[in-house]
Order: C-alpha cells, then sequence, then structure tokens
C-alpha cells in the first residue's frame, strides 16, 4: 500500500457516537457528527453540504417537476438541524465548490467547513494556492472533509436508475448505496432493489474518468465506508488541520474507534479499489492522447 | 519551465547586480545622510515595475489590499521601482518583473509606446488582471466616451508584446498577485530546491500567456465540458466576479451576457490546469508564503 492513499497520519475505523445522527447516516455518520461538533466548539462557523432542493426551488426539467428530496443542492448549514437534514449519500452531482466564496459573503463565515469529493477537495486545494477568482477565501477554509470517491452520476443518471431500472419511485427511495459490487436502492416500505455494476458504468459522469484520486488525497480528513464494517466508516487524518480536529473529537467522545488493521475487510481493500480507479483512468488519459487521428484529447493535469 | 529560466538567465545576471556595486564605493557616504530609508541593503530584493494602461486602477487596489503583507513583500522582497497611483515614480524603468494592467488602447501613441517600452526594460512581463490578459471589459468598448471619443481600440497586451506570464480574474486577488509575488522571488534569489517549486507553481501561469489572448465562459465550454472534463465542483461559478455562473443539474450554466471576458472561471477550474505535484504540496507551500510574510 503506497501512494494511492495519498499521505496521512492516521488511519482508523471510526462510528458516531450520537445515536440521532447514526439514523439517518450513510455509514458511521462521520461528516455531520465532525461538522456537528466542529460548530459546537467554533472550529467552524458553518458548512457548505448537499443539502436538497425544496418546493420552493425552481425545480423543473424539461417542463416536468423533479422529485426533490434526491437532487442535492449545496447548502451553507449553520446549526445541527441543518446537518441532519443534509445526511446521506445522495449519488449525484451536488456542486458543494460552487457556495464557497458565497459562504464568505452574504453568509458571512471566516471559517468554512466544507465536505466534497475527491476532485472537489482538489479544486478547494488549488483554490487556496491559486485564487484566480477566490478573494479572501483560501485563508478561512478551516475543515475540509473529503469522502471516497469512484466516480459520480448526474442527477438525471440516478432518475433513470432508480425509476427505469430498479423501477421504483425517487419519491419512495429511503437510501442508495454501493457496495459488495451492487448499486443498491432501498424504498422507505422496505423493499429492496439491487443492479449490477455493470448498468450504472454507461451512467456514471464522463469527468469522473480522468480523475487519480480515489480516497480524497487533499481533504483534511477523508471518509467512506469502504474498509470497514458496516455501520462503520474507514477514516484518513491528512493534514495538521485534520489532526488537531480529530483529536479534540476524540477527546470529546464524538466517536468510537476500531484500529483499522482490526477490523474487515480493512486497508487492502481500500487499496485495491483505489488502485483500480487509478490505473483505469490512468488508461482513459493515455487513450485520450490518441484519440483522434494525430489530434489529442486534451490532459488537465500538467 | 525552460521560459522563464532562459529569460533570466539572459537579463537577471546582468540587471539586478547594479545596485549593489555603489554601495560600497565612494557613494556610501553620500548614502550614510539618507540612512534611515533603507536599513537592509537592496541586494537581495527583486526590482519590479508597474505599468498601468487602459484599467480601473482595481488591479493596484487589489495588490495594495495585501495591507501588511504588501509592506512586508516591500521591505524585503520587492523593489517597487515605479508605479502610478502607489508612489511618484511612474515611468518605465528597467526592472526583473513588470506587472501591467489594463488593456492596450491602440489608438493612443503613448499606451502603445508604454507596452512596447514595458517589454523592452523588463525580463518578465505579467499581464495583471483580465484587461491584460484578456481585454475584459475593455472588449466591450465602442468608443464615443468623453472625453477621449476616438479611442475604441483596446487589445490584450499580448496582442502587442510577448507575455510571459498570466494572472486573469477581474479583480485578480490579493492572494493570487502575493503568490506570484513571493514566487517571482524564489525563482530569482532562492535556493535550487526553491527555484524548482517556484518554476512548477509558475509554470500553468505562463502556459497560460502563451495560449492566448481570448478567454470568457466559452473556455469552460469549449475546452472542458465538451473535451469531457467537467466533474462538476462549481469552483467556476465560485469565481465569477459577475455571477454569470450557475450550476445546473450540476454543470456550470453561463449566462454569456452578463460574461465580462475576465478569463477567472476557466483558470480556476481544476480540470482547466491541475499541477498535482504542486497542490498536493499546498500544507507546505501556503506555510512558507506565510512565513515569508510574517
Amino acid at each position: 500500500m503506497g501512494a494511492e492513499l495519498g499521505k496521512y497520519k492516521a488511519c482508523v475505523s471510526a462510528r458516531s457516537t450520537d445515536k440521532e445522527i447514526l439514523k439517518g447516516a450513510q455509514d458511521g455518520g462521520i461528516v455531520t457528527s465532525l461538522f456537528a461538533y466542529a460548530l459546537e466548539e467554533g472550529i467552524i462557523d458553518g458548512a457548505i453540504v448537499a443539502g436538497s432542493y425544496d418546493d420552493g426551488d425552481d425545480n423543473e426539467m424539461c417542463g416536468t417537476p423533479v422529485p426533490h428530496h434526491w437532487r442535492p443542492k449545496p447548502v451553507v448549514a449553520t446549526t445541527k438541524a441543518e446537518l441532519l437534514a443534509a445526511r446521506g449519500t445522495k449519488y449525484n452531482i451536488s456542486p458543494n465548490v460552487s457556495l464557497i466564496k458565497e459562504a464568505t459573503r452574504s453568509y458571512g463565515l471566516d471559517k468554512i467547513g466544507i465536505v466534497g469529493t475527491p476532485c472537489q477537495m482538489q479544486a478547494v486545494r488549488k483554490g487556496q494556492l491559486y485564487p484566480f477568482g477566490w478573494r479572501d477565501v483560501g485563508d478561512k477554509i478551516a475543515l475540509a472533509v473529503g469522502i471516497f470517491c469512484m466516480e459520480n452520476f448526474p442527477y438525471q443518471s440516478i432518475l433513470q436508475l432508480v425509476e427505469d431500472h430498479a423501477a421504483m419511485k425517487m419519491e419512495s427511495v429511503k437510501k442508495m448505496e454501493i457496495g459488495k459490487g451492487k448499486f443498491w436502492v432501498y424504498g422507505k416500505r422496505g423493499q429492496v432493489v439491487q443492479l449490477p455494476l455493470k448498468v450504472t458504468h454507461k451512467y456514471e459522469q464522463p469527468g469522473c474518468h480522468v480523475c487519480m484520486d480515489y480516497v480524497a488525497n487533499l481533504a483534511d480528513i477523508s471518509t467512506g465506508s469502504v474498509g470497514s464494517p458496516d455501520g462503520w466508516s474507514t477514516i484518513f487524518v491528512r493534514s495538521k488541520i485534520g489532526d488537531a480536529v480529530w483529536a479534540k473529537a476524540m477527546a470529546a467522545g464524538v466517536f468510537e474507534t476500531q484500529p483499522i488493521e482490526k477490523v474487515k475487510p480493512g486497508l487492502e481493500l481500500v487499496s485495491k479499489l483505489a488502485n483500480e480507479k487509478i490505473t483505469k483512468n490512468r488508461n482513459t488519459l493515455e487513450a485520450r492522447k490518441t484519440f483522434g487521428v494525430g489530434k489529442a484529447l486534451r490532459n488537465p493535469y500538467i | 519551465m525552460g521560459l522563464l529560466s532562459s529569460v533570466f538567465k539572459k537579463n537577471v545576471s546582468e540587471e539586478p547586480q547594479k545596485p549593489v556595486a555603489p554601495a560600497k564605493a565612494a557613494d556610501v557616504v553620500k548614502k550614510v545622510e539618507t540612512t534611515n530609508k533603507e536599513v537592509k541593503p537592496v541586494v537581495d530584493k527583486i526590482s519590479v515595475g508597474y505599468t498601468h494602461l487602459s484599467g480601473c486602477t482595481g488591479c493596484t487596489v487589489a495588490l495594495a489590499d495585501n495591507y501588511g503583507g504588501l509592506l512586508t513583500l516591500l521591505d524585503r522582497y520587492v523593489d517597487l521601482k515605479y508605479i502610478p497611483t502607489l508612489a511618484d515614480v511612474r515611468h518605465i524603468q528597467q526592472v526583473d518583473v513588470s506587472f501591467v494592467e489594463g488593456s492596450v488602447c491602440i489608438n493612443d501613441k503613448l499606451a502603445v509606446e508604454e507596452i512596447k517600452e514595458t517589454r523592452e526594460k523588463s525580463a518578465v512581463v505579467v499581464a495583471l488582471g483580465g484587461c491584460a490578459c484578456y481585454g475584459n471589459i475593455t472588449r466591450f468598448c465602442r468608443g464615443g466616451q468623453q472625453n477621449q471619443p476616438a479611442q475604441e481600440a483596446f487589445l490584450p497586451i499580448g496582442d502587442l508584446i510577448k507575455v510571459d506570464v498570466y494572472i486573469p480574474g477581474c479583480a485578480p486577488t490579493p492572494q493570487m498577485i502575493r503568490n506570484v509575488a513571493v514566487m517571482a522571488y524564489l525563482l530569482l534569489k532562492g535556493t535550487k530546491e526553491q527555484k524548482e517549486l517556484a518554476t512548477k507553481f509558475l509554470t500553468p501561469l505562463m502556459n497560460m500567456a502563451a495560449k492566448g489572448t481570448s478567454a470568457c465562459f466559452c473556455e469552460l465550454m469549449t475546452e472542458v465540458i465538451n473535451q469531457g472534463l467537467c466533474m462538476g465542483c462549481g469552483s467556476c461559478a465560485a469565481a465569477c466576479p459577475v455571477r454569470a455562473i450557475t450550476m445546473e443539474f450540476g454543470k456550470p450554466n453561463g449566462e454569456r451576457d452578463l460574461c465580462i471576458k475576465c478569463g477567472a472561471c476557466y483558470a480556476q477550474c481544476p480540470r482547466g490546469f491541475f499541477n498535482t505535484d504542486v497542490v498536493t504540496e499546498y500544507e507546505a507551500i501556503n506555510e512558507a508564503i506565510m512565513a515569508a510574510l510574517q
């Protein structure tokens, strides 16, 4: 295990000690608990999270109304209630970084928390080093939490997967999950539909196929279900900020942990999936070089 | 990579040494009378100039908005030779690095002369802000304005001279100007490692300068979305100074009539450029820059 997991100071398996958070959590309730604790302690003034569209929003697609809850909308959460409302993975794109400047302006945050996919963490760090349009933003990013990500989907893809392939109404979905080689849709009445990932591949966002980061290497703390038992999450503590916040949260009893070496399936699975993603996408990048006849597609990594 | 280093090898070794020599000789006696002016020797500083063409002074204000950081920059790293608005000396001089604000009005003889003179007298020319890089709001000029109604044709400086580094955005942020200034210093005066880092940091900005003088929201379409690279992070929407970009179903939607052609969105996009080896070291680089300005 090497570069594919990025730099990290510590790696553990953890879950929240807050029963209320765990009830609606995707896995170990890590992001919600971390932000709730950081809000309470004044480490952050608010956090940019993936909320949902609601009735007041302009919410149409080609003239037909779009079901709300699973369509993510980046929101600035400044209370625990707002964080709770945004629990769970929505499996489609929430452009959280789009709020990063606004959070310091109309929301007036001096200490921003942000959760995002590995590419969004890359965007945050690029914005700190190369702030072309992010005036006075970089030093206000107080806690960036990254989530493991193999690929993401456009909203319309999720709509098609749930309604056409899984034959379920969006409104009746309780939870979605990718794990054990399947895409799972859980209904509110208890029904469960699983789709093989072979079906979902063609619905993936194309921009994900050049991404070389599985475990959010540039986050302060990154987390995801892979590697830990059900109901638990794998945690990488990466930066100085991440280290300090994690230590405080642990001391305050926000999480219970197990050594990653002791849990199944463990770090090896994380490593395996990370390498799979990197190898697959490196091949995509290679193929882009000779995509046309003597013409390459653009490579963003210079 | 070769661009800056080759430029510097030529010019820097000749030019910046000049201030060193007289300090030791008979001039010292004269200098003593005005010692309070400069406690530290100017030896280690890089010389910087600021040419102001058709721009709104917003870039100058952004530079000044580094507040204490600007003073530290001037104190330790940068010898600001000339700059309108902030200093009395305005005439273009021989310098290591020139920042240029504003586009060139080609109907204005003086502006054309100034940009040419800037190129001749600078080892490195940095286009500062959207107007100098891409024309920005001056692209929309049709002439007729008081008190020079016949001044109607404005071009980004790259259409008249070779530009080495771009800092797009309207206005460019104080932090971006600061980072480039510190990196320029490291490139010229730093250790071997610092020079390497600075070169890596500045390379994307040099690539942008080499790429051309046209930018708008369109780059997000042609260079990112059309190329199958957009992953919907929203960096562009956060960078846009006029809120012309909104994220619709996870992808940028540009209100193209609002776009002022500043180039911030494409520059900010992590799929525009992403130099992994530099950004991965964000923590150390941020710390180094902050330490340099303490």
